[in-house]
């Protein structure tokens, strides 16, 4: 008998969402964010996303939380330490209507691997066909990301230097 | 700001864990047309061995040297894949449309193949220094920048 780990991912990934919210302490929020990634890559793996899984477990649990941890370390102890004020009435009221509402719209979406659904209908079936003959890649994440849709890539690329670059000119500033 | 760890455990465990995490990006950058993984991710893995050695021997430890100059190389991985797509031009096809790669007795699919190739590896190079570069911006010392004022 095969043991669906579906519900359980589910409800470690809303706990650790909402763990990293409620806790006090910036730091354990870090760490616990870190586990979301985890869990959330693991999750992407089971779905199938392997590709996805990989960076979200590399990216989001690796490198994102060394990066706030740095951050948190230049900063004073009672800067790290959150005090909440109670939600507004309007908050608790309005955002249930919300969720109430996305789940009624959840309802309309196609189901999980559905082959008529409109994603797997448009382009995938000529990538999936076409991948292996046009471009020798095995792969077909990698000949979508690198090849068919190379432009969209080579922007994120761009996204990513600028990021470091305005963190440098941010940080990296020498005081006259 | 961050200085060499002082304990033997983790500077043995360090200098044991950065040459595998650097071959295992290696790894995943290069056989990205056949596993999961590539540029992005590979580049990644990359930057976090190069921070690893960072974080343990600090930023001028002899095992940082590698960080140290890489840093210096800001926007050569733009560089790699926007000279892919310009060599695509020069060869006579539209940019990034890597059939244009003017290369004699390589048949398309396989000129595709090295386009793939190489701008992944133009990613990984902006990818990797660009999480050096955030890491050295986000541990700049105040007191040594005062210090050095």
């Amino acid at each position: 008998m095969t043991f669906s780990f579906e519900i359980p991912l589910l409800i470690l990934l809303i706990l650790t969402a909402a763990g990293s919210i409620l806790v006090k302490d910036l730091v354990p929020a870090v760490f616990i964010l870190g586990t979301y990634s985890f869990f959330l890559a693991l999750l992407w793996a089971w779905l199938g996303a392997v590709d996805v899984a990989f960076v979200e477990a590399v990216v989001g649990a690796g490198l994102a939380t060394v990066f706030f941890l740095l951050t948190l370390f230049g900063t004073a102890p009672k800067d790290t330490r959150i005090r909440r004020p109670p939600p507004p009435w309007a908050a608790l009221v309005g955002l249930p209507m919300l969720g109430f509402l996305l789940l009624y719209a959840a309802n309309d979406l196609p189901k999980f691997g559905d082959p008529t659904s409109p994603a797997s209908v448009h382009v995938s079936p000529f990538y999936l066909e076409n991948s292996l003959k046009d471009t020798h890649t095995p792969n077909v994440v990698t000949s979508v990301l690198m090849d068919y849709r190379s432009f969209d890539t080579l922007i994120e690329t761009v996204v990513i230097f600028t990021a470091g670059i305005a963190c440098a000119l941010l940080l990296r500033r020498k005081q006259e | 700001m961050i200085q060499a760890h002082d304990s033997v455990i983790v500077l043995t465990l360090g200098r044991l864990l950065i040459p595998l995490v650097q071959l295992y990006g290696l790894y995943v950058l290069f056989l990205g047309q056949y596993t999961p993984g590539g540029g992005f991710v590979g580049g990644v893995i990359f930057a976090t061995s190069m921070i690893i050695s960072i974080l343990i021997f600090g930023p001028s430890g002899s095992y940082s040297s590698l960080a140290r100059n890489v840093v210096n190389g800001d926007g050569l991985g733009l560089l790699i894949f926007v000279g892919v797509g310009v060599l695509c031009l020069i060869g006579g096809g539209q940019f990034l449309n890597y059939a244009g790669i003017e290369i004699p007795g390589l048949e398309v699919a396989s000129r595709r193949y090295l386009g793939i190739l190489l701008t992944q590896i133009g990613v990984a190079v902006d990818v990797a220094v660009t999480g050096i570069s955030i890491v050295f911006s986000l541990s700049y010392d105040n007191n040594d920048r005062e210090s050095r004022a």
